[in-house]
């Protein structure tokens, strides 16, 4: 085979996932009343960006063949947190926000460290320390308030040069520095190969436990960055139940549609970027055919389980039927 | 280094004690524990109307509990608890609207819609091969938007009926409310089938590992999907109940019911990797659980602290004995 072909093979989730979008996004803006305007990208890339980071932060940790059901929660708290600090000067404002951020990576520390150090399910883990972060969250913001510096807020939130919306600026820079030199790393590479047979990585001398430690503490990070990101929307804080729950299933239908296994060790954070995308494209077709908001739950709920039925297919190709129980 | 100790201590404790599961035992330990310090805290912490009035809400908790218990014990794990209660609510009140035929068929027409969640979730778990906390993640979302559009994004207008009011809030034999009978009833099924049948057996044996049992003739799958199924069903019959308490149904009142009934099930000593636990595990989680939630709220803890040591409890309890082996 040629290289190219071995790209193409270990690509086909993420090209998938980009297809999907395009397709999306195309009959959205063609449905759209305004049509294709900046303004209707930059009100679609700043709804689909929050997701994005938070699907990213997903992505790092079903890697390892884990799962973060905290994420939504970390989201949460990290957006209260910035309707205190992100504020007054720039000084104060920098240090707010290098705060918010270490808040994340503590969170994501803390869940690595309870789940691989402590030797707990990831599943019941996460739900418990989520449990502990939404807590956070409302000792910070019993009742929603706050705000944030609005010049940071509107300059995160607008658009560069009156075409590209600021906030997937912010979101490729953050492929940049935290995606790209950790999936190149050793201790990526560990978290992927952790996730594809932690058995056989232990015995190769992988060093798995700082791998998958890094994926939880970078996740951690992520969410806060998205956490930043509702905060610079929205001006407020609020310690929402509903939505840091929301965040989290959201963030693993986009993970599934992103091409990331489930089952670990396959996938990439860019993949589960368009599939974010793709998925806040879907929820709001129904806008633009004038449906009632009221079938939004149900339509995004069947499309989530759609999209994690569609991974049965693999069934049709099992010949031995013990493979199915893995 | 914890099983040493808990060895030594053992060895100095009664025949009977001795055999008990020690995360069975610290689960009593702990109950007594928050006991005496409420009655610390309140002279009428013990008083047996107070406990009974624990016991009652504590059987809410329990009858869902034991429907995530059979999940959890084949290594899966149900998170449609939140919609599958508030679905079997829900549709309970909405049946009660449709004239006497409705107010008869209430009850069994809410479990009923549960038990079809429930199937759901067996069917993408069971034959499409998807993971139990990915689909059931999404049969929740799905129940939420039936339930949304059904409602209108607001609470139900229709009121539980008066046999769900009696099964929630009666008392049958005086004293004893009915919820607590219910629940005994059902825990008694539930040791029955786990103990006695080959059913109970067979989720045993799956939990511990599926292909053994495939190859030892189980349909595994049929096994599997009747759990979920059960499970579900379960749900939506607390639903019912909590429906039948507080006379009507809500939108989220299925949330606060997801962590507690893992917790419960996990605190109780039943492995999350499946395969082994004891219904008296679970029904100790409950009450400690139930426990936990009225000494906090005698306490007048506010919503975030509670939500707080919640997690710090259940993190710290998993980490003396629900600790997975070392990779070697």
């Amino acid at each position: 085979m040629k290289d190219w072909r071995y790209w193409l093979a270990e690509q086909r989730g993420t090209l998938l996932a980009f297809a999907i979008f395009i397709v999306m996004f195309a009959i959205y803006s063609a449905n759209h009343p305004a049509g294709f305007t900046a303004n209707v990208v930059q009100t679609a890339a700043n709804k689909g960006v929050l997701l994005a980071f938070v699907a990213m932060a997903q992505t790092l940790v079903v890697i390892t063949a884990g799962i973060d059901l905290s994420v939504g929660m970390i989201f949460t708290l990290t957006n209260c947190m910035a309707s205190w600090l992100v504020i007054g000067t720039g000084l104060e404002t920098a240090f707010g926000v290098a705060a918010v951020l270490g808040t994340g990576l503590i969170c994501g520390a803390v869940n690595g460290a309870i789940v691989i150090y402590g030797r707990l399910q990831p599943i019941v883990a996460t739900i418990a320390t989520g449990a502990v972060y939404f807590g956070l969250a409302l000792l910070l913001r019993p009742v929603p308030g706050g705000s944030v510096n609005e010049d940071l807020a509107d300059f995160l939130t607008g658009r560069f040069f009156g075409v590209v919306p600021a906030s997937l600026v912010a979101l490729f820079v953050a492929v940049l520095i935290v995606w790209v030199p950790f999936s190149r790393s050793e201790l990526g590479r560990a978290a992927y190969a952790a996730g594809s047979s932690e058995t056989a990585a232990y015995m190769s001398g992988v060093p798995i436990r700082r791998g998958k430690f890094l994926a939880y503490t970078l996740a951690g990070l992520l969410a806060a960055i998205g956490g930043l990101f509702l905060t610079f929307f929205t001006y407020t804080g609020e310690a929402a139940y509903a939505s840091g729950n929301a965040y989290t299933l959201f963030s693993i239908a986009a993970v599934v549609l992103g091409g990331v296994s489930l089952f670990g060790g396959k996938g990439s954070a860019i993949g589960a970027i368009f599939g974010a995308l793709a998925f806040r494209t879907i929820g709001d077709l129904l806008f633009v055919f004038d449906f009632d908001p009221l079938w939004q739950p149900l339509f995004q709920g069947v499309i989530l389980l759609i999209a994690v039925s569609l991974g049965a297919f693999a069934l049709f190709r099992v010949r031995n039927r013990l493979e199915w129980f893995l | 280094m914890s099983e040493t100790t808990l060895g030594g201590i053992a060895g100095r404790m009664p025949k009977f004690l001795r055999r008990a599961d020690p995360a069975v035992a610290t689960a009593f330990a702990c109950i007594v524990i928050l006991l005496l310090v409420g009655s610390l805290y309140s002279r009428s912490f013990l008083s047996p109307e107070y406990l009974l009035q624990q016991l009652k809400v504590a059987s809410f908790l329990g009858v869902i509990a034991t429907g995530m218990m059979l999940v959890i014990l084949l290594g899966q794990i149900d998170l449609s608890v939140p919609w599958a209660v508030a679905t079997g609510a829900m549709m309970a009140c909405a049946a009660a609207a449709y004239g006497p035929v409705g107010v008869t068929l209430a009850i069994p027409f809410g479990i009923l819609c549960g038990v079809a969640i429930g199937i759901v979730n067996g069917i993408g778990v069971a034959y499409l091969r998807i993971p139990s906390m990915i689909i059931t993640l999404a049969t929740n979302a799905v129940a939420q938007g039936l339930m949304v559009v059904y409602t209108g994004g607001f609470s139900p207008q229709d009121s539980a009926t008066a046999a769900m009011r009696y099964l929630a809030t009666g008392f049958a034999i005086p004293g004893v409310p009915n919820a607590v009978i219910i629940w005994a009833l059902i825990g008694a099924a539930m040791v029955f089938v786990l103990t006695r049948t080959s059913f109970g057996r067979a989720v045993y044996g799956i939990g511990n590992r599926e292909r053994a049992a495939y190859l030892s003739g189980i349909d595994t799958r049929r096994v599997v999907m009747i759990a979920f199924a059960v499970s579900g069903g379960l749900s939506a019959f607390g639903g019912v109940l909590l429906a039948g308490y507080a006379s009507k149904a809500a939108q989220s009142m299925g949330d606060a019911y997801l962590l507690p009934s893992i917790a419960a099930v996990v605190l109780g000593g039943t492995s999350i990797l499946g395969g082994r636990g004891s219904y008296l595990g679970t029904v100790a989680g409950v009450i400690l659980i139930t426990l936990l939630q009225s000494i906090l709220s005698v306490m007048q803890m506010p919503e975030a602290g509670r939500q707080i040591i919640y997690g710090v409890v259940i993190v710290t309890m998993l980490l003396l004995y629900g600790r997975a082996p070392a990779s070697r």
